[in-house]
């Protein structure tokens, strides 16, 4: 097999299990999450904790205990962690403030209350990045590439390093603070390999959650866009489906009506191990000027 | 709204206005979990064990015995005890042997593993032997082992800090190993200086003092050069630790070149280096935690690449090369209405 560093830790790789050292290894699988038809119903986060057997969210792990309310409007998970593998995220927006036609009324004037408003509710997920931070740092390969293409945590290798942590550029994957390990979404494994589609995606009901050959839902996603473009949802674009980006492109990409900040996602997000190769020789380097150093400070003659 | 209508659910804080969006504020990266003190001081005793069984080599090859012993001690000390806090710092610490089921050059914590275990096992055997007298010659290859192994011991965990999503340390990874490698030359003089009479204490003291200026200087180009990810290393609990660093090394600096003669003096500068060293430490994992709290960090700098790189591939759209001056040019129509491709 050949090795190419460059394609190894950062752009564009066409296979990425083959790449890992899996031979006759199905299409790569995915999720696309149009998030356009999203009705916030959380059947997905539900789904995923129901069939994954994933314990209810401690407090600390995130800004709320359980049962406790965010007031991040109906948005109570707050975000991605050990314990949730699936996320809804409501946003409320304002449109712009109603324009005065001058038309006699009490009391005077368009008023700020009659601002349009709208809504954005996406399902958040791990994105199973092509070049996957996580499974880069990963001390124990407890982190592996699926023959799918997924990034799955084996628990019984996992001993809570935490490195994959920091490491992941969306801040997805997160220790499970009373268990010690890291946990996130696996994409099903477990189903996939019996030809079963992942729970969030068969509960969905407005199939907000695609799963499938990753291919075709990419032309998928491109034929939803265009459409979305065509009736005037100019800022609606996908995220996370270019594999000429920052992490080689997503596992799990996206539809968005809005910029990816706006739903709490990283707009730009580059692999670190992209830089690994220069941090390594700037190490080395240094090192070996550490022991020129200490040399250094023996000469002369004095004691 | 009227008084008589009571929230159910309390709004969320309005804070002003930031120059970037946001989720309610939200970070965008998990926030490290790995724990403090250990981890800080992990990065602490990795760097002293590195440099001091360097100088324990060359203070045993040059004839100062005194030296040799102290360095020799604080590299095997520094081992054990960097062994110990990672160990203790794992969420399965039984499990911490599954670090040697792989070596992957990818993840910068394996790599280290595989660096601290044979460094700790030469380092702990050449002390032993050492403090036993026993097998002095197996002792001494165990020494030079375990130097050729101290080199990297100082600047594999700024690769493992720096190969990180968080900007505040991915950011400085050109500085970063300077700033350790400075910080672990002037913990081990620091050693060295308080625990060897000043018969032999020179190398030591020229050591502490090369490696506290190296730290100062390195750190300082490392804030400067961040911007304002940098500040994370000015404000909060980070910015309390590198102030304290500063004094403690400058400090240490003083004294070693003033009273290096004096056995006193000489331990005193030396404890200061060492103190100083730690406080880096724990300034630059605590600048790490603030910057991976902040989506500022993320979102501003990956927006203005965003833009640089929209602007770099419509560069004629903008500014055609040989035209009339924007004054007499048309208004150009907004840069969404390109955006609708044809059905």
């Amino acid at each position: 097999m050949t090795f190419d560093l460059d394609t190894r830790l950062a752009g564009p790789l066409a296979d990425p299990a083959g790449e890992a050292g899996h031979t006759d290894a199905p299409p790569r699988m995915g999720f696309f999450t149009d998030t356009s038809v999203c009705i916030g119903c959380k059947a997905c986060e539900v789904a995923c904790k129901e069939w994954n057997a994933v314990p209810a969210a401690s407090t600390g792990e995130q800004s709320t205990g359980p049962g406790d309310l965010s007031g991040m409007s109906y948005d109570n998970t707050v975000g991605l962690g050990g314990s949730t593998w699936r996320h809804v995220a409501f946003v409320e927006q304002t449109g712009p403030p109603p324009v005065d036609l001058g038309m006699p009324s009490v009391p005077q004037g368009a008023d700020e209350g009659d601002r349009e408003m709208r809504w954005l509710m996406a399902s958040d997920v791990c994105k199973h990045c092509t070049h996957a931070a996580c499974l880069d740092v990963c001390p124990t390969g407890s982190l592996f590439r699926t023959e799918f293409g997924t990034v799955v945590v084996q628990e019984d290798i996992c001993n809570g390093c935490g490195y994959c942590v920091p490491a992941c550029p969306y801040g997805v994957i997160d220790i499970r603070p009373e268990d010690g390990r890291a946990w996130k979404c696996t994409l099903c494994y477990d189903r996939l390999g019996a030809g079963q589609e992942p729970a969030c995606a068969k509960a969905c009901p407005t199939d907000s959650i695609q799963y499938g050959p990753l291919d075709e839902l990419r032309a998928t996603a491109a034929t939803r866009l265009a459409d979305l473009h065509d009736r005037g949802m100019e800022k609606a674009q996908l995220y996370g489906h270019d594999a000429n980006d920052g992490v080689g492109g997503d596992g799990a990409f996206f539809l968005l009506l809005d910029r990816p900040e706006v739903y709490g996602l990283p707009p730009d997000p580059i692999v670190t191990t992209r830089d690994l190769p220069e941090m390594w020789k700037h190490a080395a380097l240094t090192a070996a000027g550490v022991v020129v150093a200490v040399a250094a400070a023996f000469i002369g003659g004095r004691r | 709204m009227s008084r008589r209508e009571k929230l159910a659910v309390p709004p969320a804080t309005v804070e002003p206005a930031p120059d970037f969006d946001s989720y309610y504020g939200r970070p965008i990266l998990k926030q490290p979990t790995w724990k403090v003190p250990d981890v800080p001081l992990y990065l602490f005793s990795g760097g002293l064990a590195g440099a001091s069984a360097v100088l324990a080599e060359l203070a045993a090859a040059t004839g100062r015995p005194a030296l040799s012993r102290v360095a020799r001690f604080g590299a095997a000390g520094g081992a054990l005890a960097g062994t110990g806090l990672l160990i203790h710092d794992l969420g399965r610490p039984t499990r911490f042997l599954h670090m040697l089921r792989v070596i992957k050059p990818t993840s910068p914590l394996s790599i280290g593993t595989w660096i601290l275990s044979p460094f700790s096992a030469l380092s702990l055997a050449a002390a032993a032997s050492t403090l036993t007298g026993i097998a002095p010659v197996l002792g001494r290859v165990a020494g030079v082992g375990a130097a050729a192994l101290g080199g990297p011991m100082t600047t594999y965990t700024a690769v493992l800090l720096t190969n990180t999503a968080i900007p505040a340390w991915h950011d400085a990874h050109r500085e970063m190993p300077i700033v350790f490698a400075g910080s672990a030359l002037a913990a081990a003089g620091g050693l060295a200086m308080v625990g060897s009479p000043t018969g032999e204490n020179t190398p030591a003291v020229r050591l502490g003092i090369l490696g506290a200026a190296v730290e100062l200087t390195a750190a300082a180009v490392l804030r400067r050069r961040l911007g304002f990810i940098g500040e994370h290393y000015h404000t909060g609990r980070a910015g309390a630790w590198m102030r304290g660093a500063r004094a403690l090394s400058a400090a240490g600096i003083l004294g070693g070149l003033l009273g290096h003669r004096v056995r006193g003096m000489s331990a005193a500068a030396g404890a200061a280096l060492l103190a100083g060293s730690v406080a880096t430490r724990f300034g630059v994992f605590e600048a790490g935690r603030a910057s991976a709290a902040d989506p500022r960090d993320v979102i501003v700098p990956q927006r203005a690449r965003l833009a640089a790189r929209a602007d770099n591939s419509t560069p004629l759209a903008s500014t055609p090369p040989s035209s009339t001056p924007p004054a007499s040019t048309p208004p150009a129509s907004p840069p969404l209405a390109a955006a609708p491709p044809a059905s």
